[in-house]
């Protein structure tokens, strides 16, 4: 392998490259921007990497694979780490053997997410050290370090990260990586990870101790740097935050932070006493300036305008000399739209015509919303589809609860939409229910990520396949049935329509191929039947 | 400071191939051993509505974003994004659209993206054979021909 030593990588390609130089053995996570390409890449790299049907099942995999000694990385979007915040919580107590490096990716400004919250707040709920690179350099130092760091502590370390950081591009010089290799065995340890209350008081003590520690650690680790210059401002910041904030202010001392969890308290105060002026600067919540001013430490934060969106170096700058007027707001773009010929356009003209309720859940589909459909009237998270439809059929009156039609992605079917379909079958509502399927064979918004319902793997190779129609019907759906709408759009209506007429559960899966993923998934299956005839050619050769 | 950054702004609709194009001008710089960040938003955004890439080049660049008023250049591969954009624009910045190719008979609609960056070559006194080398570098071979046409048409245009 040629080892390059000056390359041009986004925040996603150099974390999967440090995994890949570090030896991680296991690669799991579900989509989401702007976290997706980091396994995509580590497979493409040659690491062993797996979409899981969604971020809880994705982090409990790596766990499995961290207690038995190996290292492991788990990726998500901010919104993925709620899926996964129970077991978070409690690996936190149990600790590791190997190591876990959980990447949690935010989106500040909600470039292509629900919510923009600030993921910095899991780390101290959970008691989860968190490091924050500031580009592609460190994120692919910070990714060892974080591995290093839950090696040494038995620790998971939560790698937090922002779109700037995932889809920016800059230059990275790789460290040399490449430990011994580890041969990942099951030591019993029944006491650390077994959570029953008498096991898990303990632990909990542990914890502490660990986190008290790490922090001292922190104090002088290489993780956060002084840099030097005018006392008469010292600005302390993390992440691309950094990066904005010494382009505004070239001549300020800063403190720059990479370990913002346990925070380094004591090189803190030193900073702050050596400056006249100091300011926290971060984008989202006021995390930092909170804890260092709970601390008893006189710093000023930015103002609560700034909490909104992304930082840069303009915002920087109106922080700076305390300018609170009005932000010009940035020029209204063309918004995103259904494709042309996208296969969910007759599924919403139907549902707009027959005046339907409808719960929407998330994925390319939500652009239902949009002009002229119009035709989703509420969007929470993935999986809420079902089951907020199933809440408003319980309470509204029979007439408009008739008319609630819940529509969910394949994608996000198998993310939780199961639980939904329990919920549905365990408690149906007085008029029945009636859900679509909207089944596009691929997880199309992220950019066509296979999951367990496209019967291939991450890396496009052939999987056992989850038929929904055999699922929802095995979990005791009454009517369950299988659709093109766009072949047979009045078809589609005359269903649907008899289907709200019953007081049944119903689910109609509506399937046509997304047009943009159907010439890359005719290629996956060309190359599976390649590899499957050449395989029983050598098998018949071998009898 | 004589850290000059040069700012390229490049925008277009989903599909119009600004993130390739901006991906070659990054290679380019890149090549050439000056520092280089490029940032750009995806998901959402491309199912055809607004796409924006940026590109920063010079000895030293901090923030991936260019602040608002400092791009150098606009490059608009979408006639009708331009005016968006504008306000990017330093006083006396350039902005480079379609209407620079006004008469050139590109060799495929698509090619529009490398026809612009084969104008956009003659702004900056980078060599032509690095952007050939990004050029080639970052495109399929199978479009590789068309797109040195389109990019030659551009510089000639340029
Ligand atoms: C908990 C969580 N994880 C991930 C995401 C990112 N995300 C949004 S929609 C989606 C899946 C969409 O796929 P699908 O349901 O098949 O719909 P399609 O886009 O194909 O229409 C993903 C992964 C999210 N919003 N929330």
């Amino acid at each position: 392998m040629k080892y390059s030593d000056r390359l041009f990588l986004s925040g996603n390609e150099a974390i999967a490259l440090a995994a890949r130089n570090a030896g991680v053995a296991l690669g799991t996570g579900y989509p989401g921007t702007p976290s997706t390409q980091i396994l995509e890449e580590f497979a493409r790299l040659g690491g062993k990497a797996q979409w899981a049907p969604n971020e809880k099942a994705a982090l409990e995999v790596a766990v499995g694979a961290a207690y038995a000694g190996a290292s492991a990385i788990v990726t998500m979007k901010h919104v993925g780490l709620n899926v996964a915040a129970d077991p978070l919580f409690t690996v936190a107590y149990t600790g590791v053997s190997g190591a876990l490096v959980i990447v949690c990716a935010d989106d500040p400004g909600m470039h292509s997410s629900q919510n923009e919250q600030d993921s910095r707040n899991y780390a101290v709920a959970a008691g989860v050290p968190m490091l924050e690179p500031s580009d592609s350099q460190e994120a692919y130092d910070f990714f060892a370090a974080a591995l290093d760091l839950s090696r040494k502590w038995q620790t998971p370390v939560l790698l937090r990260v922002t779109t700037r950081i995932c889809h920016s591009k800059t230059i990275v010089r790789p460290k040399w990586l490449f430990p011994e290799p580890i041969t990942p065995h099951f030591e019993r340890d029944i006491r650390g990870r077994v959570m029953i209350p008498g096991y898990a008081r303990p632990a909990h003590r542990r914890l502490r101790k660990k986190l008290a520690d790490i922090a001292e650690w922190g104090e002088s680790c290489d993780l956060n740097r002084r840099e030097e210059g005018s006392r008469a401002l010292g600005i302390i910041a993390s992440g691309v935050t950094y990066q904005h904030a010494r382009e505004a202010a070239p001549d300020a001392s800063f403190l720059k932070l990479g370990l913002t969890y346990p925070l380094p308290f004591g090189l803190i105060r030193e900073f702050a006493s050596s400056c006249d002026r100091v300011m926290v600067l971060e984008e989202g919540d006021p995390y930092l300036a909170d804890a260092i001013r709970a601390n008893g430490l006189k710093v000023e934060a930015k103002p609560p305008q700034f909490r909104f969106g992304e930082m840069n170096v303009d915002r920087v700058r109106r922080i700076l000399v305390g300018d609170q007027s009005e932000e010009p707001p940035p020029p209204a773009g063309k918004p995103p739209e259904l494709c042309k010929a996208c296969p969910y356009r007759p599924v919403y003209s139907v549902l707009h015509r027959l005046d339907c309720i409808v719960t929407g859940d998330i994925g390319c589909y939500t652009l239902g919303v949009m002009p002229p459909y119009e035709a989703i009237d509420t969007c929470l998270c993935m999986g809420a589809g079902i089951t907020v439809g199933l809440g408003l059929r319980h309470v509204l009156p029979p007439d408009q609860a008739r008319r609630v039609v819940s529509i969910i992605g394949d994608s996000t079917f198998m993310h939780t939409g199961l639980t939904g379909i329990e919920e549905m079958v365990y408690n149906p509502p007085p008029t029945g229910h009636v859900v679509i399927v909207l089944d596009n064979g691929t997880t199309a918004m992220t950019g066509q990520q296979e999951h367990p319902g496209t019967g291939r793997t991450l890396s496009h190779e052939r999987a056992p396949r989850i038929v929904i129609e055999e699922v929802v019907a095995a979990l005791g759906v009454k009517n369950v049935h299988v659709i093109d709408p766009s072949r047979d759009s009045a078809g589609f209506e005359r269903l649907l329509t008899e289907s709200l007429s019953k007081s049944e559960t119903t689910v109609i899966v509506a399937r046509h191929i997304c047009i943009l993923a159907a010439g890359n998934i005719s290629e996956y299956e060309k190359a599976i039947a390649q590899c499957e005839a050449v395989r029983s050619a050598d098998l018949a050769e071998a009898r | 400071m004589g850290n000059k950054v040069i700012n390229i702004l490049m925008a277009g609709l989903g599909g119009q191939g600004v993130i390739t194009a901006s991906d070659i001008v990054a290679d380019a710089a890149f090549r050439m051993g000056r520092d280089v960040k490029k940032s750009e938003v995806h998901g959402m955004s491309q199912r055809n509505g607004s796409v924006t890439s940026e590109v920063r080049v010079g000895d030293a660049v901090l923030s991936p974003l260019i602040p608002r008023g400092e791009a150098d250049i606009l490059v608009s591969v979408a006639e009708d994004q331009t005016d968006l954009h504008r306000y990017m624009l330093r006083p006396g910045g350039i902005v480079i659209a379609p209407s620079n190719l006004d008469g050139v008979k590109l060799p495929h609609t698509k090619t529009l993206n490398t026809a612009l960056l084969g104008v956009l070559s003659r702004h900056l006194d980078w060599p032509e054979d690095i952007w050939i080398e990004a050029l080639l570098a970052r495109l399929p071979e199978n479009l590789h021909d068309i797109n040195l046409q389109a990019f030659a048409l551009g510089r000639k245009e340029g």
